[in-house]
């Protein structure tokens, strides 16, 4: 059901992005007017994250974390529910302010004071389906917790767990550290703009620029809640298609840790032109590039797994490749972003844009595209059609490129971000990149005909379906039985491995 | 462990739609509110019943699963957890107001008056402000509520961290009794918690109306009164929920609920009654005393 609520969630973000793709194909203003623009802008990036890819994760770790484990169902599964019901009411909450007088948000996700303040009758809705999300999300974390470390079955030790199983726990965390500082945020916003207080005033002794601070420390975190399922699905993937085991198990078990304690202390990169001290933008510079220490890992890991491995190219993998290659891309674009100096040059243009969305996109949604593939002949049973998977890979992997890549050209020249307009030297790349999201959108409706497919019939699958891939989810029948594990079932060291 | 053969997996339950539906109704209340609509209080009035109806009937389904022995070691390990990371959630909460509070005193309010790279900007916006905390003056008190004074350390707050600290001790007096099998004293102890509890919340109440209607220290006084408002007052709300709950747990043991080794309820509710007492001695030394 998360799956599916996420699914339709992409749908809806992405129609936003084909409006706002559609507005910058030429210069000028020719189909939306600017505020309608910026409120697409915005809740393009509110659905994206809160609706379509942080459910999608969520989904999967309901699914796959019992499986994986030995475990019949999560720990509580009650408020699992509830976080689940949550959502199409919170966004029921969000969608509705574009209808509203006044227009929905349209100062930008990260809702800065003071212009969110002067949001319309949108602005509460927008404060209360925020809030509505951090609980059902919290839900959701502390029940994956509870779930692993309580509902293991015998012989699984942590070492042991699958490495989604662990990038998720590690999540669950950073939701649970991260997710009530945004509720307090978005509350002092609501107290600043209905009962005078002046957290974000500078006249009533406060500072606009604290906002950013609590903000971002939730956001830097949030980012890592986005990718760190993706890192555990990538690593699930590539030791199954390269019959290899995981290169460094252990060492990406500690990586994803790093990464997310580091998280916490890096925040102030997000806003190294407000004007911090000098040793503020040093001390989170260096923080910065720390991070790039463990994901470097990680992806010399995933590349040391394939090394001599057996590899065979199935959708699930093609989408793991290019998520190794795509999402190191936007790394590279983030330590670029994350030296001082240089962002000063780069801030709030489209080199931003493209940095988050390959690491985004190409990052985090191709890798949801890989465990979809993955374990769709698990869910269903049967086998989708390895013909239209891998005509969507290269359809999804070729246009996103043409869709994000001469962005980076753009914000180089200077192109700001969240502008419907731009000066005519910008109109070749925008032309170029509007095609590709045409053309990204476009392919995203195969995978639905696939999925459809999928689930109606087709080639019935094996309990193993893919014959390189360990682990507990692999000895259940596909699809395996409701409430999975009844008894649970005996792990072994050899049935994790090679 | 015979407990560990077999999972418990509760039956389907129409409880998490039904809060996820009268949270909905509060905040389109809440919202309506907000924006001046006539029909808010009745939507936020009926969406507070509804959570209250909701709380009553998913928690009166949990008890009577637990008396009737459905709950098995596993079940109760995974209760625990949820119970500890909830209220490490509530920490996160907390700390982001006393984020705010420590930014307020020690970057933005001295920047404003002056001090390190805040010279240009304390020159061109209010060259007249000088840096004090609490904050005598606003930077510009045309919007703000000047107040007269704040609320001294060592009057009522204090007592009320006598008092606080006291049902602290009075609530695990009352989990020694329970763990020896000791009813009445059990009951003793926890009403006594709940008293203690009920007086700091009235104390609380009889302060914030003496800043209201006598010092004018308004939640508009500037960054001082944003910052005591909302951190004292969320704890407020948190004590009330605290106390009410404790007031369930009471009525349970009068009831004859809970045994000596069985008891993760009440044992959730101290935990969480401890929580608002650590957040009180937070907010007793930064935000009165010091």
């Amino acid at each position: 059901m998360y799956l599916v609520f996420s699914l339709i969630m992409f749908f809806i973000g992405g129609s936003m992005a084909m409006i706002i793709r559609a507005e910058l194909f030429q210069p000028g203003l020719q189909f939306v007017d600017p505020q309608f623009y910026n409120s697409m802008v915005t809740v393009h990036a509110l659905v994206m994250i809160f609706g379509a890819v942080m459910p999608a994760g969520v989904g999967l770790a309901n699914w796959m974390i019992p499986i994986m484990i030995g475990a019949p169902d999560m720990a509580l599964p009650r408020m699992n529910n509830m976080s689940f019901w949550i959502m199409p009411f919170a966004f029921a909450l969000l969608l509705s302010t574009l209808f509203m007088d006044g227009g929905g948000p349209a100062g930008g996700w990260t809702m800065y004071p003071p212009l969110v303040l002067q949001t319309g009758k949108a602005f509460p809705f927008l404060i209360f389906a925020v809030h509505f999300l951090g609980i059902s999300s919290i839900m959701g974390a502390i029940n994956i917790i509870a779930t692993v470390f309580n509902m293991r079955a015998p012989g699984m030790t942590l070492m042991r767990m699958p490495l989604f199983v662990w990038t998720w726990v590690i999540t669950a965390f950073l939701l649970i550290a991260s997710l009530p500082v945004l509720a307090g945020a978005v509350t002092m916003l609501l107290t600043d703009k209905y009962f005078g207080t002046s957290f974000f005033s500078a006249a009533g002794g406060g500072d606009p620029v604290l906002f950013q601070h609590i903000f971002w420390f939730f956001g830097h975190p949030e980012v890592y809640i986005l990718a760190l399922p993706a890192f555990g699905i990538i690593s699930q993937i590539i030791p199954t298609f390269a019959r290899k085991p995981l290169f460094g198990y252990a060492s990406m078990v500690y990586a994803t840790a790093s990464i997310a304690i580091l998280s916490f202390f890096v925040w102030a990169h997000h806003m190294f032109t407000v004007g911090l001290p000098i040793n503020g933008e040093l001390f989170f510079m260096y923080a910065t590039m720390l991070i790039a220490v463990p994901t470097g890992v990680k992806v010399f890991n995933w590349i040391a797994t394939m090394w001599k491995g057996a590899m065979t190219f199935e959708a699930p993998m093609l989408f793991a490749l290019a998520f190794v290659v795509l999402f190191t891309i936007g790394g590279f674009s983030g330590l670029m972003l994350g030296i001082t100096p240089v962002d000063f040059q780069y801030h709030d243009t489209y080199f931003v844009v493209a940095h988050f969305h390959y690491v985004l996109l190409t990052g985090a949604i191709f890798a949801l595209m890989a465990s979809a593939y993955y374990w769709l002949p698990k869910w269903t049973g049967n086998m989708y059609d390895e013909k239209l998977g891998k005509i969507h890979f290269w359809a999804s992997a070729i246009s996103a490129n043409v869709l994000f890549f001469p962005q980076h050209f753009l914000g180089l020249a200077g192109m700001p971000r969240r502008i419907p307009d731009y000066s005519v030297q910008f109109a070749d790349f925008n032309m170029i990149s509007s095609l590709g999201g045409f053309a990204y959108g476009i392919s995203q409706l195969l995978f639905v005909y696939i999925v459809v497919k999928c689930v109606l019939g087709g080639k019935k699958a094996t309990g193993q379906v893919w014959d390189g891939a360990r682990g507990l989810e692999w000895t259940l029948s596909s699809p395996p039985p409701y409430h999975s594990f009844s008894k649970p079932p005996k792990v072994t060291k050899a049935l994790m491995e090679y | 462990m015979a407990s560990k053969d077999i999972y418990f997996v509760p039956e389907l339950s129409k409880w998490p739609i039904v809060a996820s539906l009268v949270l909905f109704t509060s905040f389109i209340g809440g919202a309506m509110m907000l924006n001046q609509s006539p029909n808010g209080k009745y939507v936020l009035l009926l969406g507070i019943l509804g959570i209250i109806y909701m709380f009553f009937g998913w928690f009166s389904n949990v008890i009577s699963e637990s008396l009737a022995g459905y709950y098995n070691k596993q079940v109760d390990v995974s209760f625990r957890m949820g119970m500890g990371w909830f209220i490490l959630s509530e920490v996160m909460f907390f700390a982001a107001f006393f984020g705010a509070l420590f930014y307020a005193r020690v970057l933005s309010v001295p920047w404003l008056g002056g001090e390190g790279h805040g010279v240009v900007t304390h020159e061109f916006l209010w060259p007249a402000f000088k840096a004090s905390w609490p904050m005598a003056v606003m930077p510009n008190p045309a919007n703000f509520t000047q107040h007269k004074e704040t609320i001294p350390a060592f009057g009522v707050p204090a007592l009320n961290t006598l008092i606080l600290l006291t049902s602290g001790a009075t609530v695990t007096l009352a989990h020694w009794a329970l763990k020896k099998g000791q009813r009445l004293q059990l009951s003793a102890w926890l009403a006594a918690t709940v008293a203690l509890g009920a007086v700091f919340v009235y104390f609380q109440a009889g302060e914030y109306h003496h800043a209201y209607s006598e010092l004018s220290l308004k939640l508009s006084s500037g960054i001082y009164g944003s910052t005591f408002f909302m951190l004292t007052g969320f704890h407020g709300f948190h004590v009330t929920m605290g106390a009410v709950m404790l007031a369930v747990i009471l009525f349970r043991s009068i009831k004859g609920h809970f045994t000596k080794s069985d008891h993760f309820a009440f044992e959730a509710v101290a935990w969480y009654w401890h929580f608002v007492d650590v957040v009180w001695l937070g907010l007793f030394i930064f935000v009165y005393w010091l």
